[in-house]
């Protein structure tokens, strides 16, 4: 295949700490720590260890979003991805609108593979990738653990509740990584000076012929009721005497 | 008003427990008819299960050959050719329906709602973001049909007693054939509880130290008639298969007893255990995070403690 475009969302940072506004309006995100979703790193490395195999020509990264989103898309660069396209909006678009922005990148760079990440880890969505690969009508492969690429086919190893479980499907497809696909690598510094002069260029959303919709409003933003401390027992004796008064046992 | 459709989760054979707990998720739309799809190569048996659920209307039974597996590029015309006679459009949390729902919705052109742990009204929703770190009420617009994902651990399964009608329908979808199902491999786990639906779930961690020391965990959990559960780390240290994997990319479980061993207790893997009714730690540090939400902690060796609890259980 000519390229894998793999998209890298710009999201809260994994250690930090979540805090909800005293008004409920959202989660605090102002000097907090950003970074690109843990889960699309993940796709961007696999898509450049397919690369390194020589079963792509080139990787490019895609990222939507305001400004900012810039630094992921040099992360994402300084990781080892070709090119990047940045398509700039201040809105925040849901998981539908990202699938049709995406479909417009797609058409102009016919990818073989996209890949992602199977959640970001502020929406918790688990929606972008399979409203894509429907979109696209092409195969989805979600929460993937092992992937190989054989010509015009691929096989996928899924992590589903039942255990693992193989697909093999057709390219151009859309893969969405979980956890144990790989271990991305570090960026070292040179890569971060080369990634600054890699191409990134800006696409404004307008330009895609996009216009956003609001279908889910979120009213109400609440901290989640928290479980307290309970008692802490000595020995084993006392815990089950413990379990056996709670009737658990 | 409305009617709900319920996609139903299966293995070809036997109803997922999943399905009964979405049908309690749509008994709270009150004043809406239910009505639960089976998709499968032959689905005699999944329907007759469904349609002794509670609440159930009538159970559409449809066989294709296509849908021996479930493979959500396949699944999805289907239900959404079959949804233009609903307003509202279900199914469980699980990694079945987390994959399939989304290309459900797309198809329809409207979005979807992930996780609903309670209803508020037909077009409100409360769900968790940030691995439960926050709690959203979101609502969709009045005019979209409601195409979402239940997050099963907030709802008990329904109860059975039902006596709904089963009724076979074909559909004129044209289905791709680009995706092939070639196998899953499981742990089985011998024939213990179900990790989701279990009333007792015993998990290791990393403390538990390896795969054969793990036949600890599995020994007390058999004891107790529990299903057995791990932290990530346990799982990517090979300890155990991912399908015991509980936390925020793993299973979501509200078992009555939570026995954690050897977990220090990682956000991602509380999100996981959070509905549980009791939760048990036992660390050997006394600092882990863990101890910070168990209801009863307990700190010590797990090599000491296992041997004396099975003695004293």
């Amino acid at each position: 295949m000519d390229r894998i475009l793999v998209c890298l969302k710009r999201a809260v940072d994994y250690n930090v700490r979540i805090r909800v506004k005293t008004d409920g309006s959202g989660v605090i995100t102002d000097g907090v720590k950003m970074s690109v979703n843990p889960f699309d790193e993940i796709a961007l490395e696999e898509a450049l260890r397919i690369r390194e195999k020589g079963e792509t020509g080139e990787v490019v990264v895609v990222s939507i979003g305001t400004d900012a989103c810039q630094q992921q898309l040099r992360v994402g660069l300084a990781m080892g991805a070709d090119r990047a396209i940045h398509v700039r909006t201040d809105q925040a678009l849901e998981p539908l609108d990202i699938a049709r922005v995406l479909i417009r990148i797609a058409e102009a760079e016919k990818p073989g593979l996209i890949m992602l990440g199977k959640q970001a880890i502020d929406g918790d969505n688990n929606q972008t990738g399979q409203m894509l690969a429907a979109l696209w009508e092409r195969p989805q492969a979600t929460f993937v653990s092992e992937l190989t690429i054989s010509g015009a086919t691929a096989t996928a190893v899924r992590e589903v509740d039942a255990g693992l479980e193989t697909i093999e499907f057709e390219l151009p497809a859309v893969v969405t990584s979980d956890l144990r696909l790989n271990e991305p690598r570090y960026v070292k510094m040179p890569d971060i000076m080369k990634a600054k002069r890699k191409p990134l260029t800006t696409t404004e959303l307008e330009e895609l012929g996009i216009t956003p919709q609001t279908r889910v409003t979120v009213l109400q933003t609440a901290a989640p009721p928290a479980r307290q401390k309970g008692k802490m027992v000595a020995d084993a004796a006392e815990l089950v005497a413990e379990l056996k008064r709670m009737d658990l046992a | 008003m409305g009617r709900i459709l319920v996609i139903a989760e299966h293995d070809g054979s036997e109803l997922n427990p999943s399905t009964a707990r979405c049908l309690s998720c749509a008994g709270d739309f009150s004043g809406l008819d239910c009505d639960v799809v089976v998709l499968a190569k032959d689905g005699k048996r999944v329907c007759e299960q469904a349609a002794t659920l509670h609440d159930v209307s009538t159970v559409i039974r449809i066989d294709h050959d296509a849908n021996e597996h479930a493979l959500a590029a396949v699944q999805a015309p289907q239900i959404a050719k079959l949804a233009e006679d609903y307003s509202h459009v279900l199914g469980p949390s699980t990694t079945f329906g987390k994959d399939l729902m989304p290309r459900v919705a797309a198809l329809l052109g409207v979005a979807q709602v992930s996780d609903i742990m309670s209803v508020i009204s037909p077009h409100s929703f409360q769900r968790p973001i940030f691995a439960g770190n926050a709690i959203v009420t979101v609502e969709t617009r009045a005019q979209d049909m409601v195409v979402a994902t239940v997050r099963t651990a907030s709802y008990q399964a329904t109860a059975d007693g039902g006596k709904a009608t089963i009724e076979s329908r074909a559909l004129d979808v044209e289905l791709p054939t680009h995706t092939r199902y070639r196998g899953t491999s499981g742990s089985g786990d011998g024939g213990r509880p179900d990790l989701q639906s279990a009333s007792i779930v015993i998990s290791g961690g990393r403390g538990v130290g390896s795969e054969k020391n793990f036949a600890l965990i599995y020994q007390l959990a058999d004891r107790l008639g529990a299903a057995v559960g791990a932290s990530r780390a346990a799982v990517d240290a090979g300890y155990i298969a991912n399908d015991h994997q509980v936390g925020q990319t793993g299973k979501i479980i509200s078992p009555d007893l939570y026995i954690a061993i050897g977990i220090s207790g990682a956000i991602q893997h509380i999100t996981g255990i959070k509905d549980a009714g009791t939760i048990v730690a036992i660390n050997k540090d006394a600092d882990a995070p863990i101890f910070e939400i168990a209801d009863i902690g307990l700190v010590g060796d797990l090599f000491t403690i296992i041997p004396e609890l099975e003695k004293l259980l």
